[in-house]
């Protein structure tokens, strides 16, 4: 997405408040993105994906759990659309390749559906947040114990910068500058209770 | 979760999380290169101070899968036959760096002990007559696969219930998970004290075989004392086999499980052993899944209880 466009973006996206309560305590909440501008995001990128591909018949496209997976969900029926096809995604578990497993005991692990042989496709990584780059990083390991793509391509609707690694996205839905403090909520209906973007302010530890 | 000793006080939602998490691991033992690096630099100790394969073999490899190292300990070429006590051996290997150790033990009640004097997380690999949790969580894996839940299923528990820690362990798992559990078998192979077990008995294996989802069939175990408080093999076989006769008689849905090693021709008819409904082999491979969530769960997982 070039400058232009996500400032175009940024101006039009309605700023909305609103209040969720977490665990002990509320977290201020301003949402960027609708379940339209996904709608449009997702669409956008199938096109991409269709494009820089030359078709689909070589793509793979393999979401990562756990909002990964509907987003590669939607990019699969909308490709579907584009194609006439019936076009499915598979998932990608990263859990068991997280490099931060005894930092942040936190490392959930999800089902891993490989919908056919990936040796010579070109395998399309689809998540919900480009952060540091290390659950990309995690996925690039789970897939070389899976098979040998010719190419891996990389799908997300939210990069918000930060990153820690030389890892970079090929397709992007909305790039979102965040300070560290601030924590991104991509949420999908059928996971979540609605579609959108929110951001909000981390608590102090 | 720090220790995984006994299935009887293991919340519901933990079992339950255990056995989504083993789905996974199933997936990837799977694969063409069965290994994941989520446990690299890991060490687990496999302390076996009873004769073991299945179990030894089964965390080894879920170790392994794991990409955890391992060290095994074996009572007859080890230092217990120069005197070493349990706790001097725990402390020991301890010392050498171990990040989890697996104790089976004759004595109820060992793992607990070497609980407390290690700081480290101690899986029960079966201890006396008492417990073998991960048996336990691989049988209700194996019977989630096939049913989709546990709950609501008749599940009888046949055989030699008093000396069986696979019939304990079981029994509580079964029974969290929503099942109902009839503990079956002659009466001196029944435990004698089974006030507040969460399980029906029955010494009538007949009377219920038309009634029941799952048939666990436990090992006549011989070493154990089994053998002597029944008259013979040929009668045990006769009322609590499962014959090719009583098998007819299931629900055609009905499966059988058992936890190995089998005596073919005893507890369960050659012909049953090899059946499509029975569960056998799938109990071992699951085994191997299921640790490796157990594992995964006390040396890394996302910890929910």
């Amino acid at each position: 997405m070039s400058v232009d466009e996500t400032s175009r973006a940024a101006a039009h996206t309605s700023v909305r408040f609103r209040c969720i309560s977490g665990d002990s305590k509320e977290t201020i909440l301003r949402q960027v993105m609708d379940s339209d501008d996904l709608g449009r995001v997702t669409k956008r990128i199938a096109h991409e994906i269709a494009e820089r591909n030359h078709g689909l018949d070589e793509v793979v496209l393999l979401g990562i759990p756990t909002r990964g997976k509907p987003f590669a969900d939607r990019i699969a029926a909308a490709l579907s659309d584009i194609h006439g096809a019936g076009f499915t995604a598979g998932s990608l578990d990263v859990g068991m390749y997280r490099d931060d497993i005894d930092i942040r005991p936190r490392a959930r692990i999800g089902p891993t559906d490989i919908p056919e042989l990936l040796d010579g496709k070109t395998v399309v990584l689809a998540d919900d947040v480009l952060f540091t780059g290390r659950t990309i990083r995690a996925a690039l390991d789970a897939l070389a114990d899976l098979g040998r793509p010719s190419a891996v391509q990389l799908a997300v609707v939210i990069d918000r910068g930060h990153r820690e690694l030389p890892i970079r996205a090929d397709y992007v839905g909305k790039n979102i500058p965040t300070s560290l403090t601030e924590h991104v909520s991509v949420r999908f209906l059928g996971i979540d209770d609605e579609d959108g973007v929110w951001i909000g302010q981390s608590e102090p530890a | 979760m720090n220790d995984l000793l006994t299935t009887e006080d293991l919340p519901r939602q933990v079992i339950e999380k255990l056995l989504v998490d083993a789905e996974s691991f199933v997936e990837v033992l799977s694969r063409p290169i069965p290994k994941v690096p989520a446990l690299r630099g890991k060490t687990v100790a496999t302390m076996f101070f009873e004769p073991s394969t299945r179990t030894r073999l089964s965390f080894e490899k879920a170790a392994k899968a794991l990409s955890a190292d391992t060290m095994s300990f074996s009572p007859a070429t080890s230092s217990l036959s120069k005197g070493e006590s349990l706790k001097d051996t725990a402390l020991t290997v301890h010392a050498m760096g171990v990040d989890l150790m697996v104790v089976r033990h004759g004595s109820t009640g060992a793992p607990w002990r070497v609980a407390e004097w290690l700081d480290v997380p101690v899986v029960n690999g079966g201890d006396g007559a008492h417990q073998h949790p991960t048996q336990a969580l691989a049988d209700c894996l194996t019977i989630t696969q096939r049913f989709g839940s546990l709950e609501g299923l008749r599940i009888a528990i046949v055989g030699d219930v008093r000396h069986s820690r696979v019939a304990r362990s079981n029994m509580y798992a079964f029974h969290s998970l929503g099942a109902s559990v009839t503990l079956v078998g002659p009466p001196t192979l029944l435990p004698v004290e089974i006030d507040g077990w969460p399980a029906n008995t029955s010494t009538d294996l007949d009377a219920i075989l038309d009634e029941v989802d799952v048939v666990y069939l436990l090992r006549v175990q011989t070493e154990r004392g089994g053998g002597s408080v029944f008259p013979s093999l040929p009668e045990y076989a006769d009322r609590y086999g499962m014959t090719g006769a009583r098998f007819g008689r299931l629900k055609p849905e009905a499966v059988v499980l058992h936890p190995g090693p089998m005596n073919r021709g005893v507890e369960i008819a050659h012909d049953v052993a090899d059946d499509e409904r029975s569960l056998v082999l799938l109990q071992v491979s699951n085994g191997v899944a299921a640790r490796m969530a157990v594992l995964f769960e006390l040396l890394g997982g996302d910890q929910v209880a």
